[in-house]
């Protein structure tokens, strides 16, 4: 964030309040929760997880948590989802 | 048709028994008979909310052990005629308790009370799954924290997979969300999860907020079920959420901060 931004931020008092932090967290470790409890997960999803990663690895230097491979149930269909936030220094 | 319904929350210390014993008498004040069970063995403590804690006899494991008869192990609540409660086993281990035996004992309840409320230990174990078998209701007690909305959620799975109702392919047990500890003010300034998104994240009805007060403690002190309290908004509120389940209509209060008259902001700073 450049500082001009964060000072139009600061001065427009958007900063994030806890609550929100709170809820979005919530959201997220839950719908990984409950998608865990319903049909378990396929046994091949840490396997590929893995492979997912390595090959991830092979290009690019991220780290490990910044990547997240899931698999989501909405309504008729399975998404795999697979997300990767890149590192600063590629982005620019 | 009598009722069991389980207060439960998975995680410890959000208002569990401070629920049962308040919720319970208000039942009974209602003229529902009601018998108010503490399933928490090894680490009784309903006792000491409802003030009885020195009456205790026998505990419902001398009950499942058929050592004594239900009518003996039951105490008459000092302040409800119509409420009774059934006290944990305090020196026994948790493994005592069995489906077979609180099954027996909720139906014998069943045949002289309206209404039997379980107190459910913290925690998944066999102490909270033995209070929530047989449920035909359940309130959840949820603090607006991230924590304890994540247990609640763990809980609400539990009992849409494994009570009674889930196994048998019955109609499900019926949710009911207790918000408690709850600071309309921490809440407006953006630093507390509000009831509303509790209840998105949860995705259950709504049954009451309890606020965060300081006459819980009170009652707590002198073993005198919070809404026995006068002047308390926790009475006023534990009364609101009694008066929902037994079906009225009722508006719900202590969820947005209080208007400060000008007095009070001239004397109280901001």
């Amino acid at each position: 964030m450049s500082m001009i931004s964060g000072l139009l931020e600061y001065l427009r008092g958007n900063e994030k309040k806890t609550a929100s932090i709170a809820k979005e967290r919530l959201q997220i470790i839950l719908a990984h929760e409950r998608a865990g409890r319903g049909a378990a997960t396929p046994d091949y999803m840490p396997a590929l997880r893995e492979e997912l990663l390595a090959v991830i690895a092979k290009y690019i230097h991220v780290d490990r948590d910044l990547i997240k491979v899931q698999l989501e149930k909405h309504g008729e269909y399975d998404v795999l989802e697979v997300n990767i936030t890149l590192p600063e220094s590629i982005r620019n | 048709m009598p009722k069991v319904i389980v207060v439960t929350s998975g995680k410890g210390g959000v208002g569990k028994t401070t629920t049962s014993a308040s919720f319970s008498s208000g039942l009974a004040l209602r003229g529902n008979k009601t018998v108010v069970i503490d399933f928490d063995v090894g680490l009784r403590n309903l006792d000491l909310i409802m003030g009885c804690e020195r009456r205790v006899v026998y505990d419902i494991i001398n009950v499942i052990n058929g050592e004594v008869s239900l009518k003996q192990a039951l105490i008459k609540d000092k302040n409800c005629d119509n409420l009774y409660i059934l006290p944990a086993s305090q020196t026994r281990d948790k493994d005592a308790l069995n489906l077979e035996g609180v099954e027996k004992i909720l139906n014998e309840l069943k045949e002289s009370f309206d209404c039997i409320v379980c107190d459910s230990p913290a925690g998944i174990e066999s102490g909270a799954f033995m209070a929530m078998y047989f449920a035909d209701e359940a309130l959840v007690v949820t603090n607006p924290e991230v924590s304890s909305v994540r247990d609640s959620d763990r809980i609400l799975g539990i009992l849409a997979a494994k009570s009674k109702r889930a196994v048998e392919g019955l109609e499900p047990v019926k949710e009911h969300l207790l918000v408690t500890r709850y600071d309309p003010n921490r809440v407006e300034a953006g630093e507390m999860l509000s009831v509303t998104d509790i209840q998105e994240i949860l995705r259950i009805p709504l049954l009451g907020v309890i606020p965060e007060s300081e006459s819980i403690l009170q009652a707590s002190n002198s073993g005198t079920p919070a809404i026995h309290l006068e002047k308390s908004d926790v009475a006023e509120a534990y009364r609101d959420v009694v008066a929902r389940f037994m079906g009225e209509e009722v508006a719900m209060r202590f969820v947005t901060p209080e208007k400060k008259g000008f007095f009070k902001r001239l004397l109280g700073g901001l």
